[in-house]
Protein backbone atom coordinates (compact mmCIF):
# COMPACT_ATOMS: atom_id res chain seq x y z
CA UNK A 1 0.00 0.00 0.00
CA UNK A 2 1.26 3.06 -0.85
CA UNK A 3 1.26 6.33 1.50
CA UNK A 4 -2.01 8.07 1.65
CA UNK A 5 -1.67 11.70 2.55
CA UNK A 6 -4.99 13.08 4.14
CA UNK A 7 -5.77 17.22 3.48
CA UNK A 8 -8.12 18.75 5.75
CA UNK A 9 -10.88 21.50 4.48
CA UNK A 10 -11.42 25.00 6.02
CA UNK A 11 -14.84 25.43 4.53
CA UNK A 12 -17.78 25.37 6.54
CA UNK A 13 -20.88 23.32 5.97
CA UNK A 14 -23.14 25.91 7.51
CA UNK A 15 -21.93 28.31 4.69
CA UNK A 16 -22.32 25.93 1.66
CA UNK A 17 -24.76 27.60 -0.91
CA UNK A 18 -25.81 23.85 -1.73
CA UNK A 19 -26.49 21.08 0.54
CA UNK A 20 -28.22 17.73 -0.41
CA UNK A 21 -27.72 14.19 0.68
CA UNK A 22 -28.38 11.64 -2.30
CA UNK A 23 -29.63 8.86 -0.66
CA UNK A 24 -28.03 5.30 -1.86
CA UNK A 25 -28.21 3.89 -5.48
CA UNK A 26 -29.21 7.37 -6.98
CA UNK A 27 -28.00 9.69 -9.54
CA UNK A 28 -27.30 13.53 -9.56
CA UNK A 29 -26.80 16.00 -12.22
CA UNK A 30 -25.58 19.59 -11.13
CA UNK A 31 -24.10 22.64 -12.16
CA UNK A 32 -20.79 23.77 -10.25
CA UNK A 33 -19.94 27.13 -11.36
CA UNK A 34 -15.96 27.78 -11.90
CA UNK A 35 -14.24 28.90 -8.69
CA UNK A 36 -17.34 26.79 -6.80
CA UNK A 37 -15.58 24.23 -4.23
CA UNK A 38 -17.82 20.74 -4.08
CA UNK A 39 -17.32 18.24 -1.89
CA UNK A 40 -18.59 14.44 -1.39
CA UNK A 41 -19.06 12.85 1.94
CA UNK A 42 -18.88 9.16 2.31
CA UNK A 43 -21.52 9.42 5.13
CA UNK A 44 -21.07 6.03 6.43
CA UNK A 45 -18.04 5.26 4.20
CA UNK A 46 -16.76 2.82 1.61
CA UNK A 47 -19.31 4.12 -0.70
CA UNK A 48 -18.10 5.03 -4.67
CA UNK A 49 -19.25 7.69 -5.84
CA UNK A 50 -18.92 7.22 -9.53
CA UNK A 51 -18.55 10.71 -11.34
CA UNK A 52 -18.03 12.18 -14.46
CA UNK A 53 -17.80 16.26 -15.06
CA UNK A 54 -18.37 18.16 -18.37
CA UNK A 55 -17.89 21.39 -19.67
CA UNK A 56 -21.14 23.48 -19.27
CA UNK A 57 -20.54 25.41 -22.31
CA UNK A 58 -19.11 22.68 -24.41
CA UNK A 59 -20.07 19.42 -23.61
CA UNK A 60 -18.19 17.74 -26.03
CA UNK A 61 -15.17 18.82 -23.49
CA UNK A 62 -15.67 16.23 -20.91
CA UNK A 63 -13.47 14.29 -17.90
CA UNK A 64 -10.77 12.36 -19.44
CA UNK A 65 -9.49 9.65 -17.07
CA UNK A 66 -6.58 8.57 -19.54
CA UNK A 67 -5.06 11.99 -19.94
CA UNK A 68 -5.56 12.91 -16.21
CA UNK A 69 -3.46 9.78 -14.58
CA UNK A 70 -1.27 10.23 -17.96
CA UNK A 71 -0.56 13.89 -17.20
CA UNK A 72 -0.15 13.50 -13.35
CA UNK A 73 2.05 10.53 -13.87
CA UNK A 74 0.30 7.97 -11.58
CA UNK A 75 -2.88 6.27 -11.56
CA UNK A 76 -4.70 7.88 -7.71
CA UNK A 77 -6.31 10.89 -7.48
CA UNK A 78 -5.89 12.96 -4.18
CA UNK A 79 -5.11 16.17 -3.31
CA UNK A 80 -3.36 18.19 -5.81
CA UNK A 81 -4.69 16.25 -8.76
CA UNK A 82 -5.60 18.02 -11.65
CA UNK A 83 -9.26 16.73 -13.02
CA UNK A 84 -8.37 17.10 -16.44
CA UNK A 85 -10.89 17.08 -20.08
CA UNK A 86 -10.46 15.60 -23.09
CA UNK A 87 -8.67 18.42 -24.38
CA UNK A 88 -6.11 18.24 -21.30
CA UNK A 89 -7.76 21.42 -19.79
CA UNK A 90 -7.82 21.47 -15.74
CA UNK A 91 -11.21 21.05 -15.28
CA UNK A 92 -11.24 21.23 -11.32
CA UNK A 93 -8.23 20.47 -8.65
CA UNK A 94 -8.62 18.20 -5.86
CA UNK A 95 -8.62 20.95 -2.91
CA UNK A 96 -9.04 18.63 0.16
CA UNK A 97 -8.95 14.73 0.66
CA UNK A 98 -9.77 13.00 4.17
CA UNK A 99 -9.93 9.56 2.19
CA UNK A 100 -6.68 10.10 0.40
CA UNK A 101 -7.01 8.00 -3.17
CA UNK A 102 -9.38 7.85 -5.59
CA UNK A 103 -9.77 5.58 -8.62
CA UNK A 104 -10.13 6.58 -11.99
CA UNK A 105 -9.59 3.23 -13.81
CA UNK A 106 -12.33 0.94 -12.68
CA UNK A 107 -15.47 2.27 -14.62
CA UNK A 108 -19.08 2.34 -13.81
CA UNK A 109 -21.02 -0.99 -13.45
CA UNK A 110 -23.81 -1.16 -16.39
CA UNK A 111 -26.39 -4.30 -16.72
CA UNK A 112 -24.80 -5.56 -19.67
CA UNK A 113 -21.03 -5.33 -17.55
CA UNK A 114 -22.28 -6.87 -14.82
CA UNK A 115 -23.65 -10.13 -17.11
CA UNK A 116 -20.55 -10.37 -17.84
CA UNK A 117 -18.42 -9.67 -14.64
CA UNK A 118 -21.00 -11.48 -12.38
CA UNK A 119 -23.36 -13.88 -14.97
CA UNK A 120 -26.49 -12.91 -16.16
CA UNK A 121 -28.57 -13.30 -13.15
CA UNK A 122 -27.22 -9.92 -12.30
CA UNK A 123 -28.12 -8.22 -15.44
CA UNK A 124 -31.66 -6.32 -13.87
CA UNK A 125 -30.05 -5.20 -10.67
CA UNK A 126 -29.91 -1.53 -10.34
CA UNK A 127 -26.70 -0.09 -11.88
CA UNK A 128 -24.87 3.10 -12.42
CA UNK A 129 -25.52 3.40 -16.22
CA UNK A 130 -28.84 3.25 -15.61
CA UNK A 131 -28.50 6.07 -13.13
CA UNK A 132 -26.16 7.95 -15.65
CA UNK A 133 -28.64 7.38 -18.53
CA UNK A 134 -31.74 8.46 -16.50
CA UNK A 135 -29.58 11.85 -15.52
CA UNK A 136 -28.92 12.35 -19.22
CA UNK A 137 -32.06 11.28 -20.33
CA UNK A 138 -33.60 14.01 -17.85
CA UNK A 139 -31.65 17.08 -18.47
CA UNK A 140 -31.59 16.72 -22.38
CA UNK A 141 -30.31 17.66 -25.26
CA UNK A 142 -27.11 17.79 -26.20
CA UNK A 143 -26.58 15.02 -24.16
CA UNK A 144 -26.85 11.22 -24.26
CA UNK A 145 -25.62 7.69 -23.83
CA UNK A 146 -22.52 8.94 -26.49
CA UNK A 147 -21.78 11.35 -23.36
CA UNK A 148 -20.63 8.10 -21.30
CA UNK A 149 -16.69 7.70 -20.54
CA UNK A 150 -14.72 6.61 -18.24
CA UNK A 151 -14.94 7.93 -14.91
CA UNK A 152 -13.61 9.14 -11.39
CA UNK A 153 -14.99 6.47 -8.67
CA UNK A 154 -14.26 8.58 -5.39
CA UNK A 155 -13.97 6.39 -2.33
CA UNK A 156 -12.73 3.77 -4.22
CA UNK A 157 -9.07 1.46 -4.47
CA UNK A 158 -8.69 -0.26 -7.57
CA UNK A 159 -4.65 -0.70 -7.29
CA UNK A 160 -2.35 -1.80 -10.25
CA UNK A 161 0.37 -4.24 -9.84
CA UNK A 162 3.88 -3.93 -11.20
CA UNK A 163 3.05 -7.31 -13.48
CA UNK A 164 -0.03 -5.40 -15.04
CA UNK A 165 -2.41 -6.87 -12.69
CA UNK A 166 -5.82 -4.73 -11.08
CA UNK A 167 -7.75 -5.61 -8.48
CA UNK A 168 -10.78 -4.36 -6.42
CA UNK A 169 -9.62 -3.93 -3.10
CA UNK A 170 -11.09 -3.29 0.34
CA UNK A 171 -11.80 0.73 0.75
CA UNK A 172 -10.03 3.17 2.41
CA UNK A 173 -12.25 5.20 2.98
CA UNK A 174 -14.85 5.37 6.02
CA UNK A 175 -17.59 6.94 7.46
CA UNK A 176 -17.51 11.12 7.20
CA UNK A 177 -14.41 10.75 4.78
CA UNK A 178 -15.05 13.53 1.97
CA UNK A 179 -12.58 14.96 -1.22
CA UNK A 180 -12.87 18.36 -2.05
CA UNK A 181 -12.45 20.17 -5.35
CA UNK A 182 -12.65 23.66 -6.83
CA UNK A 183 -14.32 24.32 -9.96
CA UNK A 184 -11.79 25.54 -12.70
CA UNK A 185 -14.25 26.09 -15.49
CA UNK A 186 -18.12 26.23 -15.50
CA UNK A 187 -18.98 22.54 -15.32
CA UNK A 188 -22.11 20.01 -15.38
CA UNK A 189 -21.48 17.10 -12.69
CA UNK A 190 -23.02 13.80 -13.55
CA UNK A 191 -22.66 11.21 -10.56
CA UNK A 192 -24.36 8.07 -9.72
CA UNK A 193 -24.18 6.99 -5.91
CA UNK A 194 -23.01 3.31 -6.76
CA UNK A 195 -25.61 0.41 -6.21
CA UNK A 196 -23.61 -2.21 -6.44
CA UNK A 197 -23.96 -5.02 -4.51
CA UNK A 198 -21.70 -8.18 -6.47
CA UNK A 199 -18.08 -6.55 -5.11
CA UNK A 200 -16.41 -5.20 -2.60
CA UNK A 201 -16.54 -1.46 -3.62
CA UNK A 202 -19.30 -0.51 -1.70
CA UNK A 203 -18.64 -3.09 1.36
CA UNK A 204 -21.95 -4.85 -0.26
CA UNK A 205 -23.86 -2.35 1.64
CA UNK A 206 -24.42 0.69 -0.55
CA UNK A 207 -24.90 4.07 1.62
CA UNK A 208 -25.99 7.87 1.30
CA UNK A 209 -23.64 10.86 0.30
CA UNK A 210 -23.82 14.39 1.19
CA UNK A 211 -23.05 17.01 -1.47
CA UNK A 212 -22.04 20.44 -0.76
CA UNK A 213 -21.30 23.28 -2.73
CA UNK A 214 -19.73 27.04 -1.66
CA UNK A 215 -19.34 30.02 -4.02
CA UNK B 1 -44.76 -23.01 -30.16
CA UNK B 2 -42.41 -20.21 -29.03
CA UNK B 3 -42.36 -21.42 -25.66
CA UNK B 4 -41.12 -24.89 -26.84
CA UNK B 5 -38.79 -23.08 -29.23
CA UNK B 6 -37.63 -20.96 -26.59
CA UNK B 7 -36.64 -24.02 -24.93
CA UNK B 8 -33.84 -25.20 -27.46
CA UNK B 9 -32.07 -21.89 -27.04
CA UNK B 10 -28.84 -22.49 -24.92
CA UNK B 11 -28.88 -20.64 -21.76
CA UNK B 12 -26.11 -18.11 -21.38
CA UNK B 13 -23.06 -19.39 -19.90
CA UNK B 14 -22.90 -19.15 -15.81
CA UNK B 15 -18.90 -19.42 -16.17
CA UNK B 16 -19.21 -22.97 -14.20
CA UNK B 17 -19.06 -24.87 -17.57
CA UNK B 18 -16.81 -27.66 -17.80
CA UNK B 19 -14.12 -25.70 -20.53
CA UNK B 20 -13.78 -22.80 -18.19
CA UNK B 21 -12.95 -25.99 -15.67
CA UNK B 22 -10.16 -27.22 -17.09
CA UNK B 23 -6.37 -26.92 -16.20
CA UNK B 24 -5.19 -23.42 -17.68
CA UNK B 25 -3.28 -23.92 -20.79
CA UNK B 26 -0.55 -22.41 -23.16
CA UNK B 27 -1.42 -19.95 -25.43
CA UNK B 28 -1.81 -21.00 -28.69
CA UNK B 29 0.54 -20.46 -30.97
CA UNK B 30 -0.16 -17.75 -34.40
CA UNK B 31 0.24 -18.90 -37.84
CA UNK B 32 3.67 -17.93 -39.50
CA UNK B 33 2.46 -18.59 -42.57
CA UNK B 34 -0.66 -17.04 -43.52
CA UNK B 35 -2.79 -19.05 -46.18
CA UNK B 36 -2.74 -16.68 -49.28
CA UNK B 37 -5.96 -17.74 -50.39
CA UNK B 38 -7.73 -16.41 -46.72
CA UNK B 39 -5.82 -12.79 -47.29
CA UNK B 40 -8.72 -10.01 -47.51
CA UNK B 41 -6.34 -6.98 -47.26
CA UNK B 42 -2.85 -5.63 -46.66
CA UNK B 43 -1.96 -2.40 -46.56
CA UNK B 44 1.33 -0.68 -45.05
CA UNK B 45 0.90 2.00 -42.67
CA UNK B 46 3.83 4.57 -42.57
CA UNK B 47 5.04 5.97 -39.07
CA UNK B 48 2.44 9.03 -38.25
CA UNK B 49 -0.81 7.85 -40.11
CA UNK B 50 -4.68 7.10 -39.93
CA UNK B 51 -6.74 4.51 -41.06
CA UNK B 52 -9.90 2.41 -40.68
CA UNK B 53 -10.86 -0.82 -41.36
CA UNK B 54 -14.29 -2.70 -40.48
CA UNK B 55 -12.69 -6.43 -39.74
CA UNK B 56 -16.05 -8.87 -40.17
CA UNK B 57 -16.74 -11.44 -37.45
CA UNK B 58 -14.57 -14.69 -37.60
CA UNK B 59 -11.80 -12.37 -39.65
CA UNK B 60 -8.27 -11.60 -37.89
CA UNK B 61 -6.42 -8.40 -38.57
CA UNK B 62 -2.63 -8.39 -37.70
CA UNK B 63 -0.63 -5.35 -36.91
CA UNK B 64 3.02 -5.89 -37.33
CA UNK B 65 5.43 -3.52 -36.04
CA UNK B 66 7.95 -3.49 -39.05
CA UNK B 67 10.51 -1.40 -37.41
CA UNK B 68 10.76 -2.39 -33.41
CA UNK B 69 9.29 1.03 -32.62
CA UNK B 70 5.95 1.37 -33.64
CA UNK B 71 2.89 2.59 -31.43
CA UNK B 72 -0.91 2.06 -32.51
CA UNK B 73 -3.53 4.01 -31.22
CA UNK B 74 -6.94 2.14 -31.88
CA UNK B 75 -10.26 2.42 -30.26
CA UNK B 76 -13.24 0.01 -31.73
CA UNK B 77 -16.68 -0.06 -32.41
CA UNK B 78 -19.66 -2.60 -33.33
CA UNK B 79 -20.27 -1.64 -37.22
CA UNK B 80 -24.24 -2.08 -36.47
CA UNK B 81 -24.26 0.38 -33.36
CA UNK B 82 -21.03 2.66 -32.99
CA UNK B 83 -22.67 3.49 -29.39
CA UNK B 84 -21.74 0.01 -28.50
CA UNK B 85 -18.15 0.84 -28.27
CA UNK B 86 -14.80 -0.54 -26.54
CA UNK B 87 -14.48 0.12 -23.00
CA UNK B 88 -11.47 0.63 -20.93
CA UNK B 89 -12.81 0.09 -17.77
CA UNK B 90 -14.79 -2.96 -18.64
CA UNK B 91 -12.22 -4.58 -20.75
CA UNK B 92 -10.06 -4.29 -17.46
CA UNK B 93 -12.02 -5.10 -14.84
CA UNK B 94 -13.61 -7.94 -15.81
CA UNK B 95 -10.64 -9.84 -16.69
CA UNK B 96 -8.99 -7.89 -13.94
CA UNK B 97 -5.96 -6.99 -16.17
CA UNK B 98 -4.28 -3.41 -16.59
CA UNK B 99 -2.21 -4.95 -19.91
CA UNK B 100 -3.07 -6.77 -22.92
CA UNK B 101 -1.97 -9.73 -24.56
CA UNK B 102 -3.43 -13.47 -25.74
CA UNK B 103 -6.61 -14.47 -24.20
CA UNK B 104 -7.81 -11.35 -23.06
CA UNK B 105 -11.10 -9.62 -25.53
CA UNK B 106 -11.87 -6.10 -25.60
CA UNK B 107 -15.22 -5.53 -24.70
CA UNK B 108 -17.63 -2.88 -25.33
CA UNK B 109 -19.63 -1.08 -22.82
CA UNK B 110 -22.78 -3.26 -23.83
CA UNK B 111 -21.18 -6.54 -22.55
CA UNK B 112 -19.84 -8.00 -26.16
CA UNK B 113 -16.24 -9.12 -26.78
CA UNK B 114 -15.54 -7.45 -29.82
CA UNK B 115 -11.97 -8.58 -30.60
CA UNK B 116 -10.22 -11.53 -29.10
CA UNK B 117 -6.12 -11.70 -28.88
CA UNK B 118 -5.47 -14.85 -30.57
CA UNK B 119 -2.10 -14.11 -31.11
CA UNK B 120 0.96 -11.60 -29.91
CA UNK B 121 4.28 -11.74 -30.15
CA UNK B 122 4.63 -8.71 -28.01
CA UNK B 123 3.62 -9.98 -23.88
CA UNK B 124 2.43 -6.53 -23.24
CA UNK B 125 0.17 -4.17 -24.67
CA UNK B 126 -1.12 -0.80 -22.87
CA UNK B 127 -4.07 -0.21 -22.03
CA UNK B 128 -3.94 2.79 -19.95
CA UNK B 129 -1.95 5.68 -21.54
CA UNK B 130 -4.20 7.69 -23.89
CA UNK B 131 -3.18 9.78 -26.66
CA UNK B 132 -1.17 12.71 -27.55
CA UNK B 133 -2.71 16.02 -28.95
CA UNK B 134 -0.88 18.78 -30.89
CA UNK B 135 0.63 20.39 -28.06
CA UNK B 136 1.83 17.76 -26.99
CA UNK B 137 3.58 17.10 -29.78
CA UNK B 138 4.81 20.57 -30.08
CA UNK B 139 6.15 20.40 -26.59
CA UNK B 140 8.53 17.25 -27.54
CA UNK B 141 9.03 17.75 -30.53
CA UNK B 142 9.10 21.39 -31.66
CA UNK B 143 7.42 22.88 -33.88
CA UNK B 144 6.26 21.20 -37.26
CA UNK B 145 3.44 22.31 -39.66
CA UNK B 146 2.29 20.95 -43.03
CA UNK B 147 3.63 24.68 -44.48
CA UNK B 148 6.94 24.44 -44.02
CA UNK B 149 7.35 20.55 -43.65
CA UNK B 150 5.08 19.35 -46.49
CA UNK B 151 4.24 15.47 -45.37
CA UNK B 152 6.83 14.98 -43.17
CA UNK B 153 5.04 17.32 -40.67
CA UNK B 154 4.39 16.00 -37.18
CA UNK B 155 0.68 14.23 -37.20
CA UNK B 156 -0.34 13.49 -33.34
CA UNK B 157 -3.04 10.32 -32.49
CA UNK B 158 -5.48 12.95 -30.97
CA UNK B 159 -6.65 14.89 -34.64
CA UNK B 160 -5.76 11.46 -36.64
CA UNK B 161 -8.61 10.21 -34.52
CA UNK B 162 -10.60 13.19 -34.93
CA UNK B 163 -10.06 12.78 -39.05
CA UNK B 164 -10.62 9.14 -39.18
CA UNK B 165 -13.59 8.75 -37.08
CA UNK B 166 -15.05 11.73 -38.94
CA UNK B 167 -14.94 9.87 -42.43
CA UNK B 168 -17.38 7.38 -40.31
CA UNK B 169 -19.53 10.49 -38.90
CA UNK B 170 -18.38 10.50 -35.81
CA UNK B 171 -16.51 12.82 -33.43
CA UNK B 172 -15.36 13.75 -30.51
CA UNK B 173 -18.08 12.66 -28.32
CA UNK B 174 -17.08 9.45 -29.76
CA UNK B 175 -13.66 9.06 -28.89
CA UNK B 176 -13.36 7.32 -26.18
CA UNK B 177 -9.95 5.79 -23.85
CA UNK B 178 -7.85 3.97 -26.71
CA UNK B 179 -5.23 0.97 -26.15
CA UNK B 180 -1.95 1.55 -27.69
CA UNK B 181 -0.67 -1.46 -29.09
CA UNK B 182 3.30 -2.56 -29.13
CA UNK B 183 3.51 -0.07 -25.98
CA UNK B 184 4.14 -0.64 -22.41
CA UNK B 185 3.41 1.50 -19.13
CA UNK B 186 4.23 0.23 -15.46
CA UNK B 187 2.99 1.40 -12.34
CA UNK B 188 4.66 1.12 -9.01
CA UNK B 189 3.59 0.75 -5.81
CA UNK B 190 2.65 4.81 -5.32
CA UNK B 191 0.57 4.07 -8.73
CA UNK B 192 2.95 5.94 -10.74
CA UNK B 193 3.31 5.48 -14.21
CA UNK B 194 6.45 4.97 -16.02
CA UNK B 195 6.78 4.06 -19.94
CA UNK B 196 8.58 0.47 -20.91
CA UNK B 197 10.94 1.20 -23.53
CA UNK B 198 12.16 -1.85 -25.71
CA UNK B 199 8.81 -3.31 -25.58
CA UNK B 200 8.21 -4.70 -29.15
CA UNK B 201 10.64 -5.48 -31.87
CA UNK B 202 10.87 -6.28 -35.71
CA UNK B 203 8.16 -8.59 -37.08
CA UNK B 204 6.27 -8.26 -33.44
CA UNK B 205 2.83 -8.57 -34.09
CA UNK B 206 -1.02 -9.12 -32.46
CA UNK B 207 -3.55 -10.61 -34.48
CA UNK B 208 -7.11 -9.65 -33.33
CA UNK B 209 -10.02 -11.97 -34.24
CA UNK B 210 -13.51 -9.85 -34.86
CA UNK B 211 -16.11 -11.69 -32.71
CA UNK B 212 -18.74 -9.29 -34.71
CA UNK B 213 -18.38 -6.88 -37.15
CA UNK B 214 -16.03 -4.08 -35.85
CA UNK B 215 -14.78 -1.16 -37.40
CA UNK B 216 -11.45 -0.49 -35.90
CA UNK B 217 -9.99 2.92 -36.01
CA UNK B 218 -6.38 3.64 -35.57
CA UNK B 219 -3.19 5.59 -35.72
CA UNK B 220 0.56 5.43 -35.86
CA UNK B 221 1.28 7.64 -33.84
CA UNK B 222 3.69 7.89 -31.13
CA UNK B 223 2.79 6.99 -27.49
CA UNK B 224 2.30 10.14 -25.08
CA UNK B 225 5.08 8.86 -22.68
CA UNK B 226 7.16 7.91 -25.06
CA UNK B 227 10.29 10.04 -23.88
CA UNK B 228 12.41 10.05 -26.85
CA UNK B 229 12.26 13.90 -28.70
CA UNK B 230 12.71 12.81 -31.58
CA UNK B 231 9.42 12.20 -33.88
CA UNK B 232 9.89 9.13 -35.52
CA UNK B 233 6.99 7.21 -35.08
CA UNK B 234 7.48 3.03 -36.75
CA UNK B 235 5.61 1.38 -39.72
CA UNK B 236 2.71 -0.88 -39.12
CA UNK B 237 1.69 -3.34 -41.42
CA UNK B 238 -2.23 -4.23 -41.07
CA UNK B 239 -3.37 -7.45 -42.49
CA UNK B 240 -6.54 -9.22 -43.10
CA UNK B 241 -7.50 -12.87 -43.27
CA UNK B 242 -10.68 -14.70 -43.83
CA UNK B 243 -11.52 -16.94 -40.13
CA UNK B 244 -13.86 -19.21 -38.21
CA UNK B 245 -15.99 -17.39 -35.66
CA UNK B 246 -14.90 -18.76 -32.26
CA UNK B 247 -14.84 -22.89 -31.32
CA UNK B 248 -16.86 -23.77 -27.71
CA UNK B 249 -13.27 -24.46 -26.27
CA UNK B 250 -11.75 -21.27 -28.43
CA UNK B 251 -8.45 -19.59 -26.37
CA UNK B 252 -10.21 -16.37 -25.95
CA UNK B 253 -13.39 -17.61 -25.06
CA UNK B 254 -12.86 -19.96 -22.11
CA UNK B 255 -9.60 -17.71 -20.90
CA UNK B 256 -11.86 -16.59 -18.28
CA UNK B 257 -15.22 -17.19 -17.33
CA UNK B 258 -16.09 -13.79 -17.87
CA UNK B 259 -15.23 -13.68 -21.25
CA UNK B 260 -17.20 -16.52 -21.61
CA UNK B 261 -20.04 -14.58 -20.96
CA UNK B 262 -19.27 -11.72 -22.84
CA UNK B 263 -19.13 -14.10 -26.22
CA UNK B 264 -22.41 -15.19 -25.39
CA UNK B 265 -23.26 -11.27 -25.31
CA UNK B 266 -21.16 -11.50 -29.37
CA UNK B 267 -22.95 -14.32 -30.41
CA UNK B 268 -26.39 -13.75 -29.66
CA UNK B 269 -26.75 -11.34 -32.01
CA UNK B 270 -26.22 -14.09 -34.62
CA UNK B 271 -28.93 -16.24 -33.98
Amino acid sequence: MSTLIYTESSLDPASAVYDQVVPAGEGWMHRIGRGQSFRIVDLDGNQAVDTIFYNAAYPSERYSAQDTIREQGGIYLTTGTRLLSNDCNTMAVITADTCGRHDTLGGACAAESNTVRYGHRTKHMHSCRDNFLLQLGNWGDPFSKRDLVSNINFFMNVPVTPEGGLTFEDGVSAGGKYVEMRAEMDLICLISNCPQLNNPCNAYNPTPIRLLIWD
Amino acid sequence: MPSASRSHLPPAPTGASRTILHTPRPAPLPPTELPAAALVYEEELPGGSMWSWVVKRGDVLRLTDLEGRANVAAVFYNRADFLDRYNMADTLKAQHTARLTTGYVLLSDMGRALLSITGDTVGWHDPLGGHGNAAHAEAKYGPSRFQEDRNTWHRNARDSFIVELGKWGMGKRDLVANVNFFSRLSADAEGRLSFVGGNSRPGAFIDLRAELDVLVVLNTCPHPLDPSRTYAPGRVKATVWRGEPPAADDYCRTFRPENERAFFNSEILFR
